[in-house]
Formats: structure tokens, C-alpha cells, sequence
């Protein structure tokens, strides 16, 4: 039996290899579908959550190396969506099929809690997550305007 | 080379036909007299509709109690309940467009509902529906008129309720936002209260209804929310892979790695001994043509997602690899380049080219080529099946929850696999992590339904990254040869070009052997320049993997060649090329595609005639956005590319703008895209589609390429098939769309075409390189 914390809560795992990707465990054992998988190698981000804090690919981090650090996924960004990064999400319409931008609000979550002024070339670098639909430019205003927020 | 049969030249097929009123027509809606209505909610009310409340907290699955059979349903796409709830029927699939809000925003603008009372229910897959392929860009297209006329019959029958209710004259009530009004009392009454009346009335004949006019719409052409965009940004959207019924299985297949080859022998000892595996189960290849029907494979079912494949990496499989084991894509690319040089078979002829081009000062000769690209689609391909049977094994039920763009082509082809009526198949449709065409082809469908079958259980197929590249139904890999000739005015004197691609076709048909007619009319046969002498041919390739349609289909590869060459041409005879392209589209004027032999999408060429005048001013409006003039005064290393195009009945024109650096490094700082598509539903969602395009073409243009050796494709994921991330995309996308009256034509395809020929005819506007071989990673950019 292995124990996870997941947004806040701790769960029992009974017969789980500790070998598993945290991302299935989250959407296989867990049910918490909000997290995506998208390629499994760390090259997409679709998976991305936060461990202790910091964006960490789920589809490459095992059971073990997840440990007892704190999981935060999409579930537990907010209570009801009201995270800056979610509502300027909202605001600036950036989904379009919608699936990547989970692992996308997660990046940004992270990248900006180090970071409130980011430059375009912070923000080059922090959201390399793939979006198939194209979403970019909406994803940069998104986050500027996220930033702005979480200066106030 | 045989000899052009004459035909008239594109001045002499000018036509101006009369427009019909379309906008302003109700279509029929016949399938009302064929089916009971009540009966049809009744019946889709036990368990087959998937109802996703718009605002609601969580989407909800089939809940039979939802659907009031005593709610006023006079059309099959809405229903009004006691409470004023409006439920609308989305019946095409949402995979990043937007249309399970914009569709039902044209029922509730022309019902008068209040949107804040609107509830979106996804439909199952139901011929009665209408066509449900989310395809070809054309919902809007398809079901603008139908949606309209549908709320304009409840409209109708609230108002006649409200006048038979006060007893006063029809012509007195009208509805707005959500009550009928009495004009002369200003007495008011909600929809809710009208239902028991109005369900009473004769459903009015098609003649009696009067649309709303163009200056009252109040949802068509105003941006919304997407009624799902909550439930995206919370992480509770449901997408294929997120589907679930009770007690399922998850199962991850391996596939023959190349079409056509079977299983010779397997060995899942290693396999059946791993935790959380529970079945290992052969499937058996497609018979015939692949069609939409499985690969065929082994499949390991388990516990998790993770516990089968694991199993399936730990089978070991001897293929029999079929006739196409030998197939090799950089041979092939060849011969398709070698058969593009010779003769073809003419699809479409002006003038006497061969002779035009022999007297000619100045003959250009180029040859393009695109390879073979993979959807790769951010969510895989995945579905859940719950197939029931009886003892001796037939099956009596099949429920399918899939990702999907096309409901009716899985009844059918788990209709068929199943040994039962389509009809009889239910299907529900989860949001998709977008499709691009993949997913209407319902492969991994047929391969839930036939696991679930077998193990007597519901079974989830997720399909890997891994599988969905190497598997895919391929944009097809294509060589396209051009001739042309420019007189010593400028002018553009004869034009040959010839395409070769294996067809989709293929997929279907054993005969095939060169591009349809339809695939070459994607920016190919449509050519529309007024060139005097035109030969336009296609020639012989066959399939060897299954060869599928991509976002913008052949207009990729077409209009690739085309609007590369026109700049070629455009430079030769010293000309600037968006004045050049210009003057080469004529006369404003309507092509007659009946004596051009174009099948125009089927559409009515009245309603959407290929116009040129249209063609030409968004070319105009794009080169004025981005202020092309200043492209002769750039400094090296920087250029604009122009080019334009009709694609999916709408009008395009991109200008391009890259900065290469002296090492060869290319970015993209600005594209500017005039679309029309004539009249709009959802500005914003036009504008986010063409910014996607835009993006999706960069990808491909860029990066774009699987490649085979011995049948097997040689890319596998992210590391090996790149696409643009946030800092390799086109950073800032103008998006101009044309305010317009015309009925609505494509727009999610038709932002892509003239993006790619514009960044090549860029990049050689920077760096005096021509790109005619895609994709760009292969070319060495760098100058001094
Ligand atoms: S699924 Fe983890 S990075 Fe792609
Ligand atoms: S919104 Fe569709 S992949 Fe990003």
C-alpha cells in the first residue's frame, strides 16, 4: 500500500506499482481526468501538475519519486476556477478544443508564482507546452494578464 | 503529349447569375412528417442523449429524467420544457470550433430564447439528424438555414399559443427574449407558460414562416462564451479518454506496423503475468479495403490505461507484413516527382498550351512536393464500447462513448462489425481533444465494440501518441510539376501543371489509382487565374499506408505549388507579386463551374459562386494590412510572401512576414490573414481558427514530415514529429474578416492554405531561396 497526497487530501493505493506515472494514477485510480495525457515522454505537457509547488510532468514522474510531496492538479488549483490564470483563461477565450490547456494553466500557475513580471522570453521558455489548436498568442496574453493581476 | 481538347477560356465562362434569396428562405424540414416527434424524445430519452448542461458544474451522462416527454417539441433540434428551460440539440461534434455553441446560438437568436435559459444537449449519432460528419468545414454551412427555420417553427407556434391564449389576432404577438408579447396590451407571457398550448398546434409549413431579419439577429455574428469553457478551464470537460462506463477494462493494442500485415505468432507469457492485466485478446485485420475497420493486432486489456501497456510492451509478436512491407516513402517520392514530369490525364484545359509554351521567351519549370503529415490530434484516438449478448453470442445492444466527428460512420461501421443494423448502434459523443479529420474515421471505435464483445464487459481503447503516429490515416505524400510561360508585358501566357498523390479514395476503392476530381479541385482544377493556355492534369500513384484528409485536405499540397509558383512566374517576368497576382486573377467575375467542370463542394454555385471579386479583395485587404508596399525596402534577411486562395467556399489571403538570420534561423514575428466566409456566427471563434491555421500550417511547413522504411513509419511522437511551440509559432496573427451578407461558407480549413505558399514566397523574399520540397527543416536557410 502506497499513500499519495493529491490536492490536500491523502489517498491509500493497494496494489499500484510505485513504478506507475503519477498521470495514470491520478486518472485511473484517483478518476481526477483533468490532467491529460498527450505523449508520455515529457515532450507535450498536457500532463503537467505541480509537485511541492514547482510544474512537473505526471506522464514521467513515477509513484516513487512523487514520495510525500504535495500533487496539485487542475482540481485543486481552485475551488471553482477563480485561480487568476483560469479566469484570464476566461477572459481572453484562449481554449479552442480545450484539451491541452490544462497542462497550459498549470505551467503558467507555476511559472508566474515565481514570477509575476514574466517577459516574452520568460514566457518562451516556461510554456513550451504543445498546443495542436494553435491557442499560443492567446495563451501570452493569458498569462500577461494573469501576471497583472497577481501584482495587484 | 495528346492533344488539349479545346476549351473556353475562363473570359468566356464569366457569368453573373441572380443570387437567389437564400438567407432569407426557411429550408424544408420534411423529416418532421416522417417522425413522431414525441416518440422521438421519448425514445432518445431512455439513456441515448448525452446531456451537457451549459453552466452546469459537471457534464451529465444520459440521465433519462432530464428529458421532459411532456416538453413542447415541435422540431427535432428543440425542445421548451414547463419551466422555461430551452434544451437545443448540438448534433455536430466539438473539437476546438466552437460549434456546440455557435450552431444553437442560431436556433435561440431566431426562437428569441434567452441564452441564459438554453440548455446544449449532444446528440447521438441519428441519420434523422442530418449529416453529422464534423467535417469539411461545414456545419455552419450545412445547418445555418436549418437551425433558423427550426426556431422560427417554435417561435411561430409560441406566438399563435399566445394569441389563442389572450384570443387575439397572431400578427399582433411577437417573441422576444424568452416571452411573447402582445403589441397592443404590452401584456407579456413567458415560454414555459405557452408549452401546454402550444403543443397543440400544427407544426406551420415551412412557406409560413417568416426568418428574422439580418438587423434583428442578436446572438448570429455577437460573440458568446463557449458553453463549455467553464468545464475546460476547471478540468471537468470529458473528452474520449476521459470517457467511462461501469466496470470497464482499459486496453492499449499493438498493431501491425505496417497496413495490411497480420499477426504470424505471438507469445504473451511475459504479458499475462503483469499486475493488473486481465485479458489478452486477438484482433483480427480488416477484411478487404481498410476503410474506417481495424488495423487488426493483439489487444491487452487491464485495470489501467498503464496496466495494458505495459502488457502490450511486453508482447512478442511476429508480423506478417503484407504487400506493403517494402514500402519506402524517399523511393516513392521519386517516382511520384518522375511520374509528375510526364504527361497526365487532363482534368481541365484552355487555349493550346504545349504550342504557347513552345513559342514562349520565358518558360518557368518548377517541381513541389509535400510529404506524407500525421493529424496528431493532442488527445489520441480513444473510445469506451459496452457491447451486450445473447447466449449464442449475437449482439442485442452496442453503446459506444467516443471522441468523434462522425456518430453515423460508427453506427455504421460497428454496425457492420457487430453484425447489426447502424441504426441500432447507440453512440454518444464526449468533447474532442480536436480531430483534424482523424477522427471520422472510427478505427479504434470498432476495436472498443469487438473487445467489449468479446470480454462480455464495457472496454476502453486508449491509442498511445506512439500509435496515433504511426497508424494515422496520412495526409497524402504528393509531387507537383509546373510550367509556365510570362510575355515580355508581364503577363501570364500558358500555365501546365500536373498533381500526384495517392487518393483517399484508396481507402474504399480497389480501382484507384490517381486523384479524384474532388481532391483535385482543392486548389488545383479551381485554378483561378486568367491564364489563355492552362493544362492542369493529374497522374497515377498508388496508396501504400492509409491515405486520409487533413485539416484543408489537398488545397495543402495545391495550393502549396500554386502560390509558390505564381511568385516564381511573378519574379521571372520582374514584377512585384502581390501587383502580379492581382492582375493575373482578371476581371472581377464569377467562374461558371459547370462549363469548367467543377463540382463547387456540391454547393450551388448561385448561392457560392466562385467569385473573383471576393478573391481579389481580400487580397487587397491583406497586402493594405500589412502594409506590403514596404517590402522592396526591407533589409536582408526579412520579407513579406503573399498569397491567396478560395478554399471550403471561402476566401483567403495571408501575408507573411520572417526574419531569417544570416545562420539560417527563421522566425515568424507577423501574419496578417483577410478571410471572408461570408456571413458569420462566432467572430471570435473565426478569429481563433485562423489564428490556429496559421499556426498549424507554420507546423507542417516547418517540421511536417512521416517518413517510411520497409511500410513502417519512422516517427513516433513529439521528439520526431515536432510542431510549433509558443516560441517557434507566428507570434502576432492579424485576423481581418470581411463583413459580408453572402451565405457562410467554410472557415475552420479555410484559414490554412495560403498561409504556406505566403512563408515560402517570404522566405525568398529574405534569403533568395526557393522552397519547393517541404519541409523546411531540410533546407539550409542561412545566407551572407
Ligand atoms: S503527456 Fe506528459 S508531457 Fe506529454
Ligand atoms: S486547445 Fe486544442 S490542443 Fe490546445
Amino acid at each position: 500500500m502506497t499513500r499519495i497526497n493529491v490536492n490536500g487530501e491523502a489517498h491509500e493505493l493497494v496494489d499500484v506499482a510505485d513504478t506507475t506515472p503519477l498521470l495514470w494514477i491520478l486518472r485511473d485510480h484517483l478518476g481526477l481526468t483533468g490532467t491529460k495525457y498527450g505523449c508520455g515522454v515529457s515532450e507535450c505537457g498536457a500532463c503537467t501538475v505541480h509537485i511541492d509547488g514547482a510544474a512537473r510532468q505526471s506522464c514521467v514522474t513515477t509513484l516513487s519519486e512523487v514520495g510525500d510531496a504535495q500533487v496539485v492538479t487542475i482540481e485543486g488549483l481552485s475551488a471553482d476556477g477563480s485561480h487568476p490564470v483560469q479566469k484570464a483563461w476566461k477572459q481572453h477565450s484562449v481554449p479552442q478544443c480545450g484539451y491541452c490547456q490544462v497542462g497550459q494553466m498549470m505551467a503558467a500557475a507555476a511559472m508566474l508564482r515565481d514570477n509575476t513580471s514574466p517577459s516574452d522570453a520568460d514566457i518562451d521558455e516556461s510554456m513550451w507546452n504543445i498546443c495542436r489548436c494553435g491557442t499560443y498568442p492567446r495563451i501570452r496574453a493569458a498569462v500577461k494578464t494573469a501576471a497583472q493581476e497577481l501584482r495587484k | 503529349m495528346s492533344h488539349p481538347r479545346k476549351q473556353p477560356t475562363l473570359r468566356e465562362t464569366s457569368v453573373r447569375p441572380e443570387p437567389p434569396d437564400y438567407l432569407n428562405r426557411p429550408v424544408p424540414r420534411h423529416d418532421l412528417c416522417t417522425l413522431s416527434r414525441r416518440h422521438f424524445l421519448a425514445g432518445t430519452a431512455a439513456g441515448s442523449l448525452l446531456l451537457m448542461g451549459k453552466g452546469s458544474a459537471t457534464p451529465a451522462f444520459a440521465d433519462p429524467n432530464r428529458v421532459d416527454v411532456e416538453s413542447f417539441a415541435p422540431d427535432l433540434f428543440v425542445s421548451i420544457n414547463t419551466d422555461g428551460r430551452v434544451d437545443i440539440l448540438a448534433h455536430r461534434s466539438e473539437m476546438g470550433t466552437g460549434i456546440r455553441t455557435g450552431l444553437p446560438r442560431v436556433l435561440a437568436d431566431e426562437l428569441e430564447a434567452d441564452w441564459e435559459q438554453v440548455h446544449i444537449v449532444q446528440a447521438k449519432g441519428d441519420k434523422n439528424l442530418g449529416d453529422q460528419n464534423t467535417d469539411g468545414s461545414n456545419s455552419i454551412r450545412f445547418f445555418f438555414q436549418t437551425m433558423r427555420t427550426a426556431g422560427a417553427i417554435a417561435r411561430t407556434m409560441l406566438e399563435t399559443a399566445a394569441a389563442q391564449q389572450w384570443g387575439v389576432d397572431v400578427s399582433t404577438c411577437f417573441a422576444d427574449t424568452h416571452q411573447i408579447i402582445h403589441r397592443d396590451s404590452d401584456r407579456r407571457i413567458g415560454f414555459g407558460a405557452l408549452i401546454e398550448i402550444a403543443r397543440t398546434l400544427e407544426v406551420p409549413a415551412v412557406d409560413k414562416l417568416r426568418l428574422k431579419p439580418r438587423e434583428k439577429w442578436k446572438y448570429i455574428g455577437k460573440d458568446a462564451p463557449l458553453v463549455d469553457l467553464d468545464d475546460i478551464v476547471t478540468g471537468k470537460a470529458i473528452y474520449g479518454i476521459d470517457a467511462r462506463l461501469d466496470n470497464q477494462l482499459f486496453a492499449v493494442i499493438a498493431r501491425p506496423p505496417v497496413v495490411g500485415g497480420r499477426v504470424k505468432s505471438f507469445d504473451a507469457t511475459a504479458a499475462r503475468k503483469l499486475p493488473g492485466v486481465v485479458e489478452i485478446v486477438p484482433l483480427p485485420r480488416y477484411r478487404g479495403l481498410p476503410e474506417f475497420q481495424q488495423l487488426g493486432g493483439i489487444a491487452v486489456c487491464a485495470t489501467s490505461t498503464w496496466s495494458a501497456w505495459q502488457g502490450r510492451d511486453a508482447l512478442t509478436i511476429e508480423w506478417d507484413d503484407g504487400p506493403n512491407g517494402s514500402y519506402d516513402s524517399q523511393t516513392f517520392a521519386k517516382a511520384l516527382k518522375a511520374t509528375a514530369a510526364r504527361p497526365g490525364t487532363l482534368l481541365r484545359a484552355a487555349g493550346d498550351t504545349e504550342a504557347a509554351l513552345e513559342d514562349a521567351n520565358r518558360v518557368i519549370q518548377a517541381n513541389y512536393s509535400v510529404p506524407h503529415l500525421a493529424h496528431a490530434s493532442m488527445e489520441t484516438t480513444c473510445a469506451v464500447a459496452d457491447v451486450k449478448t445473447d447466449n449464442s453470442g449475437r449482439v442485442t445492444t452496442c453503446h459506444i462513448l467516443a471522441a468523434t466527428q462522425n456518430p453515423q460512420a460508427v453506427q455504421e461501421t460497428v454496425g457492420r462489425a457487430m453484425r447489426m443494423r447502424g441504426e441500432d448502434v447507440l453512440v454518444n459523443v464526449t468533447l474532442l481533444g480536436s480531430g483534424f479529420g482523424r477522427k471520422s474515421k472510427p478505427d479504434y471505435c470498432v476495436e472498443a465494440a469487438r473487445l467489449s464483445r468479446e470480454l462480455k464487459r464495457p472496454v476502453h481503447v486508449t491509442w498511445t501518441r506512439e500509435d496515433d503516429l504511426r497508424h494515422d490515416y496520412f495526409h497524402a505524400i504528393s509531387a507537383i510539376h509546373c510550367e509556365g510561360a510570362v510575355n515580355d508585358k508581364g503577363q501570364i501566357t500558358a500555365w501546365l501543371q500536373r498533381a500526384v498523390y495517392p487518393s483517399i479514395e484508396a481507402l474504399t476503392k480497389r480501382r484507384n489509382k490517381m486523384p479524384a476530381a474532388w481532391e483535385a479541385e482543392m486548389g488545383h482544377t479551381d485554378l483561378p487565374y486568367d491564364v489563355p493556355n492552362l493544362r492542369l492534369e493529374v497522374g497515377r500513384a498508388r496508396s501504400h499506408v492509409r491515405t486520409g484528409w487533413l485539416r484543408s485536405v489537398c488545397h495543402i499540397q495545391q495550393n502549396f505549388a500554386v502560390g509558390c509558383f505564381i511568385d516564381e512566374l511573378a519574379h521571372a517576368a520582374g514584377q512585384d507579386p502581390f501587383e502580379f497576382v492581382l492582375t493575373a486573377l482578371g476581371d472581377d467575375r464569377q467562374l461558371d463551374m459547370a462549363a469548367l467542370g467543377l463540382k463547387n463542394r456540391d454547393a450551388d454555385p448561385r448561392v457560392y459562386p466562385y467569385d473573383i471579386g471576393r478573391l481579389k479583395n481580400v487580397l487587397r485587404r491583406a497586402a493594405h494590412n500589412a502594409a506590403w508596399q514596404r517590402n522592396s525596402n526591407l533589409p536582408r534577411g526579412q520579407g513579406l510572401g503573399i498569397a491567396c486562395c478560395r478554399s471550403f467556399l471561402g476566401y483567403t489571403a495571408h501575408v507573411v512576414e520572417v526574419e531569417v538570420s544570416p545562420q539560417g534561423q527563421l522566425s515568424i514575428p507577423r501574419v496578417w490573414c483577410s478571410l471572408d466566409s461570408g456571413t458569420i456566427v462566432s467572430p471570435d471563434r473565426v478569429h481563433a481558427q485562423v489564428e490556429g491555421a496559421a499556426i498549424m500550417a507554420a507546423s507542417h511547413a516547418r517540421w511536417g514530415e512521416v517518413t517510411f522504411q520497409n511500410g513502417r513509419a519512422q516517427q513516433s511522437n513529439f521528439d520526431d514529429f515536432q510542431v510549433a511551440r509558443m516560441k517557434d509559432a507566428p507570434r502576432d496573427i492579424v485576423v481581418d474578416i470581411v463583413e459580408s451578407t453572402a451565405a457562410p461558407a467554410g472557415v475552420g480549413e479555410t484559414g490554412v492554405a495560403s498561409f504556406t505558399p505566403a512563408l515560402c514566397n517570404a522566405i525568398f523574399a529574405a534569403t533568395g531561396k526557393r522552397i519547393r520540397d517541404l519541409p523546411l527543416k531540410h533546407h539550409d536557410l542561412s545566407w551572407s
